[in-house]
């Protein structure tokens, strides 16, 4: 079979593209679209570094095709940051040094945003399980977690 | 003739994709079906990459379809477990169901993974297997000849394999509403804290009329290369109080049922203790909600 053509929004924009049917998200959006906000770190859904959110679920985009996302709308690290600056997210993680390499970094910004998105006033234990799909080779997830605690209660 | 390469398809309706996969197995093509991909994608890179045809069946009315009725309740094979969790009168009849499907995976995982592809995917250790045995799950299965149904712990005969036969794929499960007086539960034991693969589970379902049970179901989990029924912990709780000699009984009736193997995440032997105390405590749980 040859490529198929897709169109769905990223980031609110619409884009379209042609992807091979067997090329995941991730693929398609460091490959085809050069949106390497979002990183590979294990390609099997272990790690969440991949973490994008497709219509309003949070998913690791190297489990989800590049066709599926037809007419679909797809939110990417790219977009959290606004015109106006940081998210609060990133600005905790700044302040708090949740980050050392980074690669983890965008996966649990866009975890954490989805889980203060449903649960604005979340507790430890709610933060560490929502998030326990990502994984951070370098901080130790303490400082994540103070991150995601300090984001919270600034958003609250 | 065969397909060289990948081609995905989404049909929209049972009989377009009864016909579609009649047609792919007739001229040999390989395919495979897919719902929320997190076992499918993860294969398909990690152990066997040969190229087939994906047939998508997320966007068929049955498989999407969540029904609770008076009767019976009908979930979709492909909804994913985010949405079942957030059903809060799915979760308030079935809590131990939709803990089951809860505990697969991590949130990602759980905004794509589906009941149905758990259970199709016929993991030993699938979590949400044993719970949906002990509701008395059955599998709606949509065939070339029309619809069949399949006790759900008829539905998976080994590791990696079930019941479909090529052109034919699973809708939906449906249970019996459950009455009054009566309540579920799924407990498993993983090595860490999160996210891991079965050592062993247990899922239970029992009814009380007053304080004596009146019916139960007991599946146990990732101890055979199946999920099981264990009819003799269901008999030592009927008719009893499910009282600490009944409970005691149904778990070493799981011990004795399971058949266990060594691997690196537990001995044979860990894992028959194990299954009989997770069968105490669902049992235990369940009852607790029974009664509530």
């Amino acid at each position: 079979m040859s490529k198929v053509h897709v169109a769905t929004q990223i980031n609110g924009e619409v884009h379209e593209f042609l992807c091979e049917p067997e090329e995941t998200l991730l693929q398609t959006l460091r490959d085809t679209l050069g949106m390497t906000g979002t990183k590979e770190g294990c390609a099997t859904g272990d790690c969440g570094a991949c973490s994008v959110m497709l219509d309003g679920a949070l998913v690791c985009s190297c489990l989800v095709l590049g066709v599926e996302t037809s007419g679909k709308e797809i939110e990417t690290i790219e977009g959290v940051a606004s015109e106006d600056g940081l998210h609060v997210l990133q600005q905790k993680f700044l302040e708090h040094a949740a980050l050392q390499c980074g690669v983890c970094t965008p996966g649990f910004i866009v975890a954490a945003k989805a889980l203060l998105e449903k649960n604005p006033d979340p507790s430890e234990t709610e933060i560490r399980y929502w998030l326990a799909g990502n994984l951070c080779r370098c901080t130790g997830y303490d400082k994540i977690i103070r991150a995601v605690q300090d984001a919270a209660a600034t958003l609250r | 003739m065969s397909n060289p390469s990948f081609a995905y398809c989404a049909p929209n309706s049972v009989d377009e994709t009864v016909e579609l996969l009649g047609a792919l197995s007739s001229n040999g093509t390989r395919f495979q079906l897919l719902a929320g991909g997190t076992d499918v994608l993860v294969q398909l890179r990690g152990i066997d990459d040969t190229p087939r045809t994906l047939v998508d069946i997320k966007g068929i009315a049955e498989t999407k379809r969540l029904d609770i009725g008076a009767d019976r309740v009908y979930i979709g094979s492909a909804i994913p477990g985010a949405v079942l969790n957030d059903n809060v009168e799915l979760k308030a009849i079935f809590p131990g169901l939709v803990e089951a499907i809860d505990l697969i995976g991590s949130t990602q995982i759980q905004g794509r993974a589906s009941m149905g592809g758990n259970l199709c995917n016929a993991s030993p250790a699938g979590d949400s297997i044993p719970a949906i045995i002990a509701n008395g799950g059955v599998c709606h299965i949509a065939s070339p000849t029309g619809e069949r149904e399949l006790a759900a712990e008829d539905f998976v005969t080994g590791v990696g394999s079930n019941a479909l036969a090529p052109a034919e794929f699973l809708m939906g499960v449906s249970f019996p509403t459950p009455v009054a007086s009566s309540g579920d539960a799924y407990l498993r034991f993983i090595p860490r804290t999160e996210m891991d693969i079965a050592v062993a589970g247990a899922g239970v379902r029992l009814t009380l009329d007053g304080d004596t049970c009146t019916a139960a179901k007991v599946a146990i989990g990732a101890v055979a290369i199946t999920a099981l029924v264990v009819p003799e912990a269901a008999a030592a709780l009927v008719g009893s109080k499910v009282d600490d000699a009944a409970i005691a009984a149904a778990g070493d009736a799981c011990s004795a049922l399971a058949k266990p193997i060594t691997d690196k995440r537990g001995t044979a032997e860990y894992r028959r203790k194990v299954v009989g105390v997770l069968c105490r405590r669902a049992i235990a749980k369940a009852l607790e909600r029974a009664r509530a």
